[in-house]
């Protein structure tokens, strides 16, 4: 990792850890919410991103995840208990659902991963007597820890902030490991990866799964923040946005899904100005950017700086001829 | 027996719309290796072309002509030069990511500009009811199979039985080679975008009566083509037929005599056992990975 690249995580760590004191409460609600999705869409940058697949089935993972705390709490069972309970039930059925779905690829695999988005959909809302049904859960308490509770807006942002930190130096340790190098050999070149030894089904399975893992534990942060679920929440708007974010972020990069996913969640405020137009500017933006850059934010600024360097070095070369200015 | 037989007709009715939209789906496939998640919403538009130009005052057949001939000059030619022909350089996945804002897009749009209320819209025919067999059956299904029945045999004698069918199937089948006999292949793609256009229109107007107008009309009937598609086999325009029929009639006995609380989660099953028992549909035929 570059020098530059390195200061401007450092730099954005410290400003998300000043940012909630200078804000309202539903600041903090906002890059809360920033925090909880962003753990989602880094799990769906591992099945989309490294392991070359497209998933719409991230946000029912979420769903899952957010109804496995909301149910497991309110039974009252310790937070940490459910938290676990909500990413190991969404690994199990990530696994399940990826063994016969990974036999198909790209868009095939869209559309399974879409029906089961519908599935769960359905299940959460004809099941009343565990889901309560579209009357949705109230009151999800907010977990404490030791004494420390996380019911304020700023102490929960800290708990989910701390939470996405961990998760994603997770992330990003399995990444480095010749482990997950195999998911990018994966996404790079499957056949050529299967000729090297590699058993590509079971590392895209693997990949599939941890993601949906990842989708499942940021349910759990989501259930205890907006305190209320319902099963149209999960429905396939959320897997449409999630799957947007990582895409507008740049899949692939590390920190494509955390810039998408601040987009997303920060650009409906903004374009609050365009009242009920808002999606329209949305889809059109995106649009726009899968015709000129497709790589997402991160690879545009990735262009922009080699663009740069490359002009820089071109300067410097001419004056040190002695032609240049 | 006579409440089967009612649902079985509505269920062709049905399956015949899906397939109709299944096979523009899969001619698109074909074509140009474009998977367009907005096929519902394009589905769901024209009968809005439609309706805004009865607004304006045309009676109804004038109003249809005008909802197809936008149809395709927008779903058709503005699709492919705006949307599809920027995107394919770039691979398979940004395209179904556009495809996937366009159908935001689109629902967004209909819903701020024109309206977000279900919409009444006038039926091909008027709504009386035949007896068969002691079933009562409504002259709409009837009217529906007849114009889905007629389309898809012109769309076939199109495709079989003239040169400039062949032709397309050649661009289908093997663009280089297609290139190297002579046929403008760039023209060829763009007839297969205005087929689309053409069939999603023609169903827009057949499913409007039955369904109302409304701009969340393209989720399931996209699903439903989707769905067609691939238990008829992906590369099959024949296989999209008989996807789209199947599923109708499924869709409607299961709702029926099963469950109708979980009457969306049926195609799905069959979707997820096609796809585990049979990944190429029923009728279609492997592809080959190229390295």
């Amino acid at each position: 990792m570059s020098r530059v690249s390195a200061a401007a995580i450092v730099a954005a760590a410290a400003f998300a850890i000043a940012v909630p004191f200078f804000l309202k409460p539903f600041g903090i609600f906002l890059i809360s919410m920033w925090a909880v999705l962003t753990i989602a869409a880094m799990g769906l940058n591992l099945t989309l991103g490294y392991a070359g697949q497209v998933s719409l089935a991230q946000g029912a993972f979420v769903g899952v995840g957010a109804y496995s705390v909301a149910l497991l709490t309110q039974a009252g069972y310790p937070f940490a208990l459910a938290f676990v309970a909500a990413g190991g039930l969404c690994f199990a059925v990530g696994w399940i659902l990826g063994y016969p779905a990974l036999r198909v690829q790209h868009h095939y695999l869209a559309f399974v991963t879409l029906a089961f988005t519908t599935l769960v959909f359905l299940v959460l809302r004809n099941e009343q007597w565990l889901t309560n049904g579209i009357y949705g859960i109230n009151d999800i308490p907010r977990p404490s820890f030791f004494g420390w509770s996380t019911r304020g807006p700023q102490s929960f942002y800290f708990f989910s902030f701390g939470t996405l930190v961990v998760l994603s130096a997770g992330t990003w340790w399995m990444l480095r490991s010749p482990w997950g190098r195999a998911f990018v050999a994966l996404r790079e070149n499957p056949i050529r990866a299967l000729s090297l030894g590699l058993d590509t089904r079971r590392y895209t399975l693997m990949a599939f799964a941890i993601g949906s893992m990842l989708g499942g534990l940021s349910g759990a942060l989501y259930a205890p923040l907006v305190q209320f679920i319902e099963p149209g929440s999960f429905a396939l708007g959320m897997s449409f946005n999630l799957l947007l974010m990582v895409i507008v972020g740049g899949s692939g990069y590390f920190f494509g899904p955390f810039v998408g996913a601040l987009v997303a969640v920060l650009l409906p405020e903004w374009l609050r100005i365009t009242q009920g137009y808002y999606l329209i500017v949305y889809a059109g933006l995106v649009m726009v950017m899968m015709a000129f850059c497709p790589s997402g934010i991160l690879g545009l600024i990735g262009r922009v700086a080699k663009a740069v360097s490359r002009a820089g070095r071109a300067a410097r070369a001419v004056s040190a001829e002695g032609i240049g200015p | 027996m006579a409440s089967f037989i009612q649902l079985l007709v509505s269920g062709l009715a049905t399956g015949a719309i899906y397939a109709l939209v299944a096979v523009g789906f899969t001619l698109l496939w074909q074509t140009s290796q474009t998977i367009n998640f907005a096929q519902g919403e394009f589905v769901m538009l024209p009968a809005f072309f439609i309706l805004a130009a009865m607004n304006a005052g045309a009676p109804f057949w004038v109003a249809a002509l005008i909802g197809i001939a936008l149809a395709l000059a927008i779903l058709g030619l503005l699709f492919k030069v705006a949307v599809v022909d920027p995107m394919l350089r770039h691979g398979v996945l940004p395209l179904v990511i556009s495809t996937i804002a366009l159908s935001l897009l689109l629902k967004e749009s209909v819903k701020d500009f024109y309206s977000s209320q279900a919409q009444p819209f006038p039926a091909l025919v008027p709504p009386t009811d035949v007896q068969f067999l002691g079933a009562v059956i409504s002259t709409q299904s009837l009217a529906v199979l007849a114009v889905a029945v007629i389309t898809i045999v012109m769309l076939h004698l199109l495709l079989n039985k003239t040169r400039l069918g062949r032709a397309m199937q050649a661009t289908a089948q093997n663009p280089t080679l297609a290139l190297i006999l002579g046929i403008p292949v760039g023209r060829m793609v763009l007839y297969t975008f205005l087929i689309n256009a053409a069939l999603v229109a023609i169903a827009s107007i057949l499913v409007s009566p039955i369904y109302l107008a409304k701009f969340t009309n393209g989720e399931t009937l996209g699903m439903a083509a989707f769905i067609a598609a691939i238990i008829g086999g992906f590369n099959q325009v024949r296989g999209a037929i008989i996807g789209g029929v199947l599923l109708g009639v499924l869709d409607n006995l299961s709702a029926a005599y099963l469950s109708s609380q979980y009457r969306g989660a049926f195609p799905l099953l069959i979707l997820i056992a096609v796809i585990l028992l049979r990944p190429q549909g029923l009728l279609g035929r492997f592809e080959e990975r190229t390295v």
